[in-house]
């Protein structure tokens, strides 16, 4: 029985990564006669006799229950269509809001034209046709604040375990902070601890990879803002 | 008289110098450089994304769509018309067939997947130089594949079989006077490394049989070291991510899938 690469290693599509039916083929691989190959460019991740390829670039694919921010790009007959930063965009249907809409009423009036909203994922068809809902608490449009574009595969890591992440540079920075699945960011605070907070995002983004990514990013945070932080994992609901 | 030392003295199953790197567009989902002595290519790969035109689409998998384009000023001589010719479609195409038997676009019914190569310098086998960048870019942009496709030409002048031949070997009996075999062949070739399956093969010349299958076996392993440098090329964009020991795993919450 030999695994052919190392746990965390980076592999591209073609390699081997063990070469005897001793291992099972988890995500981004596949098995070709005896060998266990590489199907993603990614790190491995072993988990057992489980191989898997944890994914490191690639366009966010919407799932069920995901906090995604997106844009509407278009008002349609009883509801929005909204870009939600993947390769299929989502439908906003009118029942799907706060407020009760009646019939034939302007749209507008509700969601214009490139407002940003943070919705919830309800359905994801087999053909990929994406339904969301506004119709939850703290699910609303964004007003103010800005917005960055981070890659999603990074998502987990600027969230934490259980929100601990961001809840750090929240409470660092004093901003509102939304991350949404997809990888767009809502931040919103006074304009230079905005900054503090893009800033120690890129930093995970960056360094998610290197061990004690909380430690050092509670100094960092620490360091600039003067803020005793505390390490806090508290319920995480995507949006708090 | 016999070709006994190449034009620009390599040995005969020697490849020109190669140099590739990724992630070159920053604007891209993914992207590669790919040099082969003088010709250079230039992947950027877009998406899966919505397809238009939408009668286009396919509803059971997502579509390839390579775009090959000389830049003017990429050739030695006069300028080159941009855009599609009867003979950029023609090479657009075979790229497409080369790449997308390695491509699992099941995930992404009526999305695409558009793959601009442009050539920036030429100097014979374009092609392959192309399919090369675009094999890198495509695993760059993080798209689901059973292995990458690397390429190469091989053929046939002055009586000799070489790997990755130029211009000047192309057009040898111009640049070389007094050769007894004046045919010369051209078979740019693009191979599946783990597989040995052959996704592209073209041959432009005269050539027999025996010689074709020398030079498909000499294509293998001129395949296998250009794979070679497409996968380091790719490792060493994430090579930082290379850690020793283990990474942050207090944080993987939902990482993955």
């Amino acid at each position: 029985m030999s695994l052919l690469v190392k746990d965390k290693q980076v592999v591209v599509p073609g390699d081997v990564l063990a070469d005897d039916l001793g291992f099972i083929p988890g995500f981004g691989t596949y098995r070709n006669n005896n060998n266990l190959m590489c199907s993603r460019l990614g790190i491995v991740n072993m988990e057992g006799k489980v191989i898997k390829v944890i994914p490191l670039s690639g366009r966010y694919l919407p799932r069920r229950n995901d906090v995604v921010i997106g844009r509407v790009f278009d008002i349609l007959m009883m509801g929005w269509r909204i870009n939600i930063n993947s390769p299929y965009s989502a439908v906003l249907s009118s029942k799907e809001t706060q407020d009760f809409i009646e019939k034939n009423e302007d749209l507008s009036r509700y969601f214009d034209l490139d407002d940003h909203l943070v919705c919830k994922v309800t359905n994801v068809t087999s053909q990929n046709l994406v339904d969301v809902t506004v119709r939850e608490q703290g699910l609303r449009k964004l007003r103010g604040g800005r917005i960055i574009h981070v890659n999603t595969h990074k998502v987990p890591r600027i969230i934490g375990k259980k929100g601990s992440m961001v809840s750090m540079i929240k409470q660092a920075t004093n901003c509102r902070i939304i991350v949404g699945q997809n990888g767009l960011i809502w931040i919103d605070g006074e304009p230079e601890k905005e900054n503090i907070a893009v800033e120690a995002i890129r930093k995970i983004e960056d360094e998610s990879h290197i061990p004690g990514l909380t430690e050092r990013m509670k100094t960092h945070l620490e360091g600039i803002t003067g803020v005793k932080l505390v390490f806090d994992e508290g319920d995480y609901n995507g949006l708090q | 008289m016999d070709y006994n030392k190449r034009v620009d003295g390599r040995d005969f199953d020697e490849l020109r110098p190669i140099e590739a790197k990724v992630g070159v567009i920053k604007k891209a989902d993914g992207s590669a450089f790919f040099k082969m002595g003088n010709t250079v290519a230039y992947a950027a790969v877009y998406g899966p994304r919505e397809m238009f035109p939408k009668f286009m689409q396919d509803p059971k998998r997502g579509v390839l769509r390579c775009n090959y384009n000389m830049m003017p000023f990429s050739g030695a001589g006069e300028r080159v018309r941009p855009g599609p010719s009867r003979r950029s479609k023609e090479i657009s195409a075979v790229t497409t067939n080369a790449l997308v038997s390695v491509v699992d676009l099941n995930d992404f019914p009526n999305a695409v997947v558009d793959v601009y190569i442009e050539l920036s310098q030429t100097d014979a086998g374009s092609r392959c130089c192309g399919i090369n960048a675009a094999a890198m870019a495509l695993a760059d942009a993080g798209i689901a594949m059973k292995d990458m496709v690397a390429a190469v030409a091989v053929g046939f002048a002055g009586n000799k079989i070489v790997v990755d031949l130029n211009y000047e070997e192309e057009h040898l009996p111009d640049y070389v006077e007094g050769l007894d075999n004046k045919d010369v062949a051209d078979i740019p070739v693009a191979m599946i490394p783990s597989t040995g399956e052959i996704s592209l093969l073209q041959m432009d010349g005269i050539v027999d049989k025996e010689i074709i299958i020398g030079a498909l076996n000499k294509a293998k392993s001129a395949i296998a070291q250009v794979s070679k440098v497409q996968r380091e090329a790719l490792k060493e964009k994430f090579a930082s991510q290379i850690v020793n020991g283990n990474g942050d795993d207090e944080n993987a919450a939902g990482a993955g899938n």
